[in-house]
């Protein structure tokens, strides 16, 4: 974290990141800004900087614009991918400026006029851009009474803001709206002080639920995502992708490629591409294309992966040591070895990687479905010998991110092929491009050693993971002796994954939740104990207890009987500031080992709840996606060689597996609001697995759940 | 070889000069400019590119341009009618049936094809009729629920 930024008002003699002050406040033209400086732009948006703090604003960046027409812009680095803080973070806006949640707009994701950002992930974007979002919106409020009290000339306390007018308290006649304040004004205001910590519960838009603004855009098709752009010359981009990753390409021929009329062909290195203005022609030429390659691919598989990661040379990091292991091992009347494992998962949003680059005069423009524009913008700088000011990059909407969309290779290529041009290029890759150079979800291995005594009191817990991070890693009980430690490849070795991996919604912890309530649900059956009552036996963390006894409420669990092959299992958890508790009821054919999921219940504590609406669409989600992991989704892969390339062999959640689904917010007006675009996925896993084992007696240790490994751990059962 | 293929086009005459074997969802978004039909497989599997073709919901992304001469074919952007927006497109908003959106144009015209061939479905006709167009986010619950919602309204029910 950066402390020792220098502030000045006058703004930085170094190169600016993005547009000028002065150019930005001409382009918008009149009105009130609130910018803020580079002082502390870290812990503004509590994220590291990427590298070097390239992209770090050198130069005053807007927060917030109130045009001379009385409507409010919002400049955020953020970027809208589904989750919906085009939305909340608007109704944060109106409110703290008390104008009409109509009058507020988002401008998101451009390099050039929003304030820097470290990405869209890790459900930061309400949790903490929304605090200091706010806070400019408070000084422009400020502004703005300043003024109204000079206009109609009575002492700011006795005024009072409604839908953007200001009015005199005790001349209700006497009245000014925001828009005859601002206009032919240009007023320039400097955030320099952190904000306070704010009180939530004046709040008149956030804390109700809003449709999302653009719903109606994208219900008729006129929503613009980085593939519908279109621009004059622009040519569609194919790239000769090699058939598995290790390989090196030896030879190619690309005259037949050539012969189609209108066709080019680019060669850069490794890089080769045919390009057509016409995205038919542009996939009719790169088949024909003949190239010959040599392989050096790592002896791994799918099925050897788990093996293959516990042999590696790791380095391993204790995150958290209390008391003692020995110690409760002696306190200890029964012990537990348990052995989890997940594997690589694809991200798959509908929309695939896509950007469109143009070189125009000395500036490249790129137009990105990317997570990260900011950092793309680094990667640009830094590859293809661009100046900052040079480099912009506009994110439009996103066609689902999930993690995936925190890598940008295709942006890097259109860019790169923009530059040897000097044409737009638009690179949208094909799902089999998708699927293969996706950033994969780690697969990676649990192994918990664990005890209780006689009266079911967990007494150690020694918690191991291997390379799947240790994000929700930590024992959420009350456990007098723990031991946690994350085995990561160690430096100087070689790659353990034979291919990229990165951030998946809620990365590792949908595999640590999954490992950790398992050995909790085994410990409960040895001791004879039921699982609801086990948990809250053993936890203390009011927060978890709360929503464990709210989801037992929804579902019904003590009046539910489970009987036959129907089972009902629970798991719990925290992520992203958020706590979750889940009760998942399936129906297991004990002859196929088709496990169906027939109820969901959830019960979620995150603070503040912005957009009650939209959070209940972000629990759906994490849940039906949750679903994905825990059924059927399984990256195959013989070394780089990736096998599922498409929907066909890589299934993802449909229509009729539908549970029923209920959700409960414990909306905590009180406290700061927290993130909600993952923390309800994580515990699918776990109460599927479960309830699984209530309705047969069968414990899963391998995700996901396939007919063929719920057979598999019948036959053990026997 | 190039060929001329005419068809209706949301509800105007269309005419095109192109190889017959083009891909009718490249056609669309490059010579058409219709760019609310959307890529998502190629393989006619995710249902992301789903159009009505003669009141029939089709995938466009593996077929080709010759299969709908002299046909009538309708995209998203020919839904609606008169800048009033389609019942199907309406229950879809007020449903909150949609995130990231991309699915979405695919999703509509399915469930506009499902209720031109069944007005009065049930929950598990909804369910069998759009079970192969697919949604990441996880949309699934309220896109049965919008479906419902825009069959009553197109009966006639509650407007």
């Amino acid at each position: 974290m950066k402390k020792d930024v220098k502030t000045t008002k006058s703004g930085s003699t170094s190169e600016p990141s993005g547009m000028k002050r002065r150019s930005f406040v001409k382009l918008m033209g009149g009105g009130i800004f609130i910018f803020f400086n580079s002082w502390n732009v870290m812990e503004l948006f509590a994220q590291t900087a990427p590298a070097q703090d390239k992209s770090l604003p050198k130069d005053y960046n807007a927060f917030l614009l109130i045009a001379e027409d009385g409507t409010v812009s919002c400049f955020t680095g953020k970027i809208e991918m589904g989750q919906g803080i085009i939305t909340s973070l608007a109704q944060m806006m109106a409110d703290e400026l008390n104008v009409p949640f109509e009058n507020v707009k988002m401008v998101m994701g451009d390099t050039d006029l929003c304030p820097w950002d470290g990405g869209t992930w890790g459900s930061l974007s309400t949790r903490s851009f929304g605090p200091n979002m706010r806070a400019a919106a408070a000084e422009a409020r400020g502004v703005l009474l300043n003024l109204a009290s000079e206009k109609l000339g009575v002492p700011v306390a006795r005024l009072e803001v409604r839908d953007g007018i200001i009015t005199d308290t005790k001349n209700i006649k006497n009245s000014v709206t925001y828009a005859q304040l601002t206009k032919g004004k240009r007023i320039e205001k400097y955030l320099d002080v952190k904000p306070p910590v704010e009180d939530y519960t004046h709040f008149t838009c956030v804390g109700k639920s809003y449709k999302r603004v653009d719903a109606v855009a994208k219900v008729t098709g006129e929503a613009k995502f980085t593939g519908d752009l279109r621009l004059p010359g622009m040519v569609y981009a194919r790239i000769l992708r090699p058939p598995s990753h290790g390989a090196k390409l030896t030879s190619v021929d690309y005259s037949q490629a050539e012969k189609i009329d209108g066709v080019t062909v680019i060669r850069d290195g490794d890089l080769v591409a045919v390009l057509h203005e016409n995205r038919n022609k542009a996939d009719a030429a790169i088949v024909k294309i003949v190239a010959e390659y040599s392989f050096s691919e790592m002896p791994v598989n799918d099925k050897t992966i788990f093996d293959w990661i516990l042999k590696a040379e790791s380095t391993a990091r204790e995150v958290n040591l209390v008391g003692n292991l020995e110690t409760g091992q002696k306190l200890s009347t029964q012990t537990f070895a348990s052995e989890f494992h997940d594997p690589y998962l694809a991200h798959a949003p509908i929309e695939t990687h896509t950007a469109l680059a143009q070189l125009a005069g000395d500036k490249m423009t790129v137009w990105a479905s990317t997570q990260l524009p900011f950092p793309l913008k680094d990667t640009l700088v830094s590859e293809l010998g661009f100046p900052p000011e040079k480099v912009r990059v506009i994110v439009p909407l996103v066609g689902g991110g999930f993690g995936g969309k925190s890598a940008y290779r295709q942006a890097m290529e259109a860019a790169k092929l923009a530059k040897i041009t000097g044409k737009p290029v638009m690179v949208a890759w094909t799902r089999e491009e998708e699927f293969f150079y996706d950033n994969f979800h780690s697969a990676g291995v649990v192994k918990i050693n664990s005890g209780i005594d006689n009266s079911g009191m967990i007494k150690f817990w020694d918690y191991n993971v291997y390379y799947s991070g240790t994000r929700g890693a930590e024992t959420i009980y009350d456990v007098p002796n723990i031991r946690t430690t994350g085995y990561s490849r160690k430096k100087d070795t070689p790659a353990v994954h034979p291919f990229a991996t990165g951030p998946w919604r809620a990365p590792n912890n949908n595999t640590n939740t999954f490992a950790r309530e398992s050995q909790i649900d085994i410990m409960a059956a040895a001791a004879g104990i039921d699982p609801l009552e086990f948990r809250l036996k053993n936890l203390k963390d009011e927060k978890m207890i709360a929503c464990l006894k709210a989801v037992a409420d929804k579902f019904g669990y003590m009046s539910v009987n489970t009987t036959g092959n129907i089972g009902k299992g629970i798991a719990v958890g925290t992520d992203a500031g958020t706590w979750v508790a889940m009760i998942a009821e399936v129906k297991v054919d004990k002859t196929t080992g088709k496990v169906e999921v027939l109820r969901i219940s959830c019960a979620q504590d995150m603070g503040l709840c912005v957009n009650p609406e939209g959070a209940t669409i972000q629990m759906e989600g994490c849940i039906t996606m949750g679903l994905g992991y825990t059924l059927t989704e399984e990256l195959l892969f013989e070394g780089g060689d990736i096998r599922n390339r498409n929907f066909d062999t890589y299934e993802i959640p449909r229509f009729s597996w539908l549970p029923k689904i209920e959700t409960v917010i414990l909306d905590r007006k009180d406290q700061a609001p927290q993130g909600g675009g993952e923390p309800a996925i994580i515990t699918v896993g776990a109460a599927v697995a479960n309830a699984v084992y209530n309705a047969t007696g069968a414990r899963l240790f391998r995700m996901p759940f396939t007919p063929a490994r719920v057979l598999d751990a019948l036959k053990d059962t026997k | 070889m190039e060929e001329t293929i005419s068809f209706q086009l949301n509800g105007k005459k269309a005419e095109v000069v192109i190889e017959p074997n083009q891909i009718l969802l490249g056609v669309l978004r490059d010579q058409f400019g219709l760019t609310g039909t959307k890529y998502g497989c190629g393989i006619g599997f995710c249902g992301s590119c789903t159009i009505l073709v003669d009141n029939e919901a089709v995938r466009s992304c593996n077929m080709a341009i010759s299969e709908v001469a002299g046909k009538n074919v309708v995209t998203i952007e020919g839904l609606s009618q008169g800048g009033k927006l389609h019942p199907v497109q309406q229950a879809f908003v007020d449903n909150d049936a949609l995130q990231c959106g991309f699915c979405t144009p695919g999703m509509i015209m399915n469930a506009t094809g499902l209720l031109l061939k069944n007005p009065d479905p049930t929950t598990q006709q909804i369910i069998e009729g759009m079970e192969n167009n697919l949604c990441r986010c996880g949309a699934h619950i309220r896109i049965v629920d919008a479906v419902h919602v825009a069959a009553d309204n197109m009966k006639g029910g509650k407007k």
